[in-house]
């Protein structure tokens, strides 16, 4: 387990007050203007080393990712956005860094502002995270007051604004460009790339975008080294990580740990383990509803980050973990998801729009028994369809969890749906797209 | 993308009182100038807050006036986020998370409850006015499951009984109290933390 000191987050549990006194206390602010003064290059090189990766969900390494911003400013200015649209079913880290540590966000971004050459940083947060937002924006008032942002932010000669911007319930607005879309006033539809935000993003200049845990944790990074942060974990996946334990558990939880902790101590010493025992455990969704589910056979060894998690056929994705034990309908549980798909699809690419609903529907039916076998294949075939045919990756989004089920729970499904499929029954129905396979004369 | 009905009364005008012109002046300024565009969504949310917690079609022309854009635009921002209402809903607007996360955990019994004690059907705001109730997406709370949001607050670890009361408290004019329904006044693990202790008994 690791050690306290290690902790990043030590307020994630809100014990000792959120407000700038408590936070200044905990070490926020302290050396903002020595850190700043060692130069855009020497943070990026820190950041390199530490080898942070995005803790939205992609995994991208955050230093060349800052390093993909304009050196120069040019005629257009750049931008600073922070995605706080934290939708992922099983994730709700994003929501107590809002309300309980807002200055390592706020510090953060003004570190990553001075970095890419940003004046203004903008904050997108859902809409229903509205006390949160609340609770940020004091937060921001208090840092203003304080002289730590505004102009020379800090004493670090540079000047920096943050502005929050709240969403309006739309899932899709987590997708950085559609969160761009989002943040112009436009209906939230992701756009293609390339171009990439980091060259032409909001209102067509140039924009980094970074989850709000990234940026949180680049002030600790910042003070305590690089080598520090990459000393936990292994290589490429260093670091802590908020967990998000929900689902069929004792105690769930929100719980800082080190990369690649097994799953089975974070569900067992911190979440008080399975409902009804480990025996009792059916699968795991380990990192929000998009990645595939993991069978209990892979659940007891598997540890917990980025390449191990691919290596397993799933993703790290927002370490959203939700256990499902055995008193669930698996089945009925991912056609929940697939109907979540299907209404937080934006409608923009038809793969997407129409297939997320075909899958929605034909689970509803495999879940009541009512399909017939060859239906199996056919959900994974419209899976397939969408996977890869759309604009962002909200395609792979919908169709992993549906491709995790089938693949880990083939045997279950055919067991509940046993109807002999249509066209072997030699059933005369006309409305059947392929009955003319069935009709000799017409072959 | 949902399927919203938009209220068939409608009122004739709708114009921003002192208090939301004030605020809007003041997000319209936190965006460079020529892009007052994008403060659409937020002005959106002053109207809502201004008129009872749902947006009527004269507000959107209003807005779209005021930020010079062309209505229709304003009209598919509002049409395309879920938390705008363009039709009435009750004083305390109930919405139930049932996304996997919470469906495990006994969202659907919430739905039960509401379907009891609000309305058979989802978006019927009740005689009195006081109660309207719809199944929404992920709201965010995933650890603190099952949970609902009450206009802006959100009411975690719940059940069948806790939710009866609230209700019931509604219905008499009190004001629920909102957070976590089992005492807990964060994300943390219940009775077994292993984590932060130093800080805990600090």
């Amino acid at each position: 387990m690791l050690k306290d000191e290690d902790r990043i987050f030590q307020n994630l549990y809100n014990d000792m007050g959120a407000d700038i006194d408590s936070a200044q206390k905990r070490g926020d602010w302290t050396d903002t203007k020595e850190i700043c003064a060692k130069g855009r290059d020497w943070i990026i090189e820190e950041i390199k080393s530490s080898e942070l990766r995005g803790r939205g969900g992609a995994g991208f390494p955050t230093g060349l990712k800052w390093s993909f911003a304009p050196k120069e400013v040019g005629s257009r200015p750049h931008y600073l956005v922070i995605n706080a649209d934290e939708s992922e079913p099983g994730t709700c880290k994003d929501r107590d860094i809002l309300r309980f540590e807002p200055h390592k966000l706020i510090e953060g971004c003004l570190i990553a502002s001075y970095t890419v050459n940003a004046h203004t940083c903008y904050i997108y947060i859902r809409g229903e995270y509205f006390n949160e937002g609340q609770k940020l924006q004091n937060a921001i008032d208090e840092a203003y007051a304080k002289g730590l942002l505004g102009k020379n932010a800090a004493g670090t000669g540079w000047d920096c604004d943050i502005y929050i911007h709240y969403g309006a319930g739309a899932y899709i607005c987590g997708e950085e460009t559609a969160l761009l879309e989002s943040l112009e006033g436009k209906k939230g539809q992701p756009r293609l790339k390339p171009p990439f935000p980091a060259l032409i993003g909001l209102y067509g200049c140039p924009t980094i975008i970074n989850n709000v845990e990234t940026i949180a944790v680049v002030p600790t990074i910042l003070r305590r080294g690089g080598k520090w942060f990459s000393s936990l974990g292994r290589a490429r996946n260093t670091g802590t990580k908020i967990f998000c334990i929900s689902g069929n558990v004792n105690n769930p939880c929100n719980v800082e740990e080190e990369m690649g902790i097994p799953l089975k101590d974070l569900i067992e010493k911190h979440a008080g383990g399975v409902i009804g025992g480990w025996d009792n455990l059916k699968a795991v969704i380990p990192g929000g509803s998009s990645m595939p589910l993991l069978p209990k056979e892979i659940c007891d060894t598997i540890k917990m980050d980025f390449d191990a998690c691919v290596e397993n056929k799933t993703g790290l994705g927002t370490a959203g973990i939700v256990v499902i034990n055995k008193d669930q309908d698996i089945i009925k549980c991912m056609a929940r998801i697939a109907r979540f798909y299907k209404h937080e699809s934006c409608g923009q690419c038809t793969p997407c729009r129409e297939g997320s609903g075909w899958m929605w529907r034909m689970l509803e039916r495999m879940a009541k028994g009512e399909a017939t076998r060859d239906e199996v294949d056919m959900l994974m075939d419209v899976t397939k369809q969408i996977e890869g045919h759309t604009i962002c990756a909200f395609g792979e989004g919908s169709s992993w969890p549906v491709q995790g089920l089938i693949r880990n729970f083939r045997d279950e499904i055919l067991e509940r749906n046993k109807y002999d499929p249509m066209v072997q029954k030699k059933k005369s129905v006309p409305y059947l797209v392929d009955q003319h396979l069935l009709e000799k004369e017409n072959a | 993308m949902s399927l919203k009905k938009i209220s068939k009364d409608q009122p004739e005008s709708f114009e921003f009182n002192n208090k939301s012109l004030e605020a809007a002046k003041k997000i319209i300024s936190n965006y460079p100038n020529g892009k007052q565009q994008s403060a659409v969504m937020a002005l959106l949310y002053i109207a809502q807050r201004q008129n009872d917690n749902w947006i009527p079609l004269s507000a959107m022309k209003y807005i779209a006036k005021m930020l010079e854009m062309p209505y229709i635009k304003v009209y598919e921002v509002a049409t395309f986020y879920t938390m705008y209402n363009l039709a009435p809903v009750g004083d305390y607007f109930f919405q139930v998370c049932t996304t996997t996360p919470c469906m495990i955990r006994g969202a659907y019994k919430l739905v039960d409850v509401c379907k009891k004690k609000i309305s058979e059907k989802e978006s019927e705001i009740t005689e009195n006015g006081k109660a309207s109730w719809m199944e929404v997406e992920c709201l965010g709370a995933c650890v603190n499951a099952p949970m609902i949001q009450i206009n802006d607050d959100y009411f975690e670890d719940l059940n069948e009984e806790k939710l009866e009361k609230i209700i019931d408290q509604i219905n008499k004019n009190q004001k629920p109290k909102p957070g976590s329904y089992r005492g807990r006044l964060s994300s943390e693990p219940e009775n077994i933390r292993k984590t932060l202790l130093g800080n805990k008994n600090a």
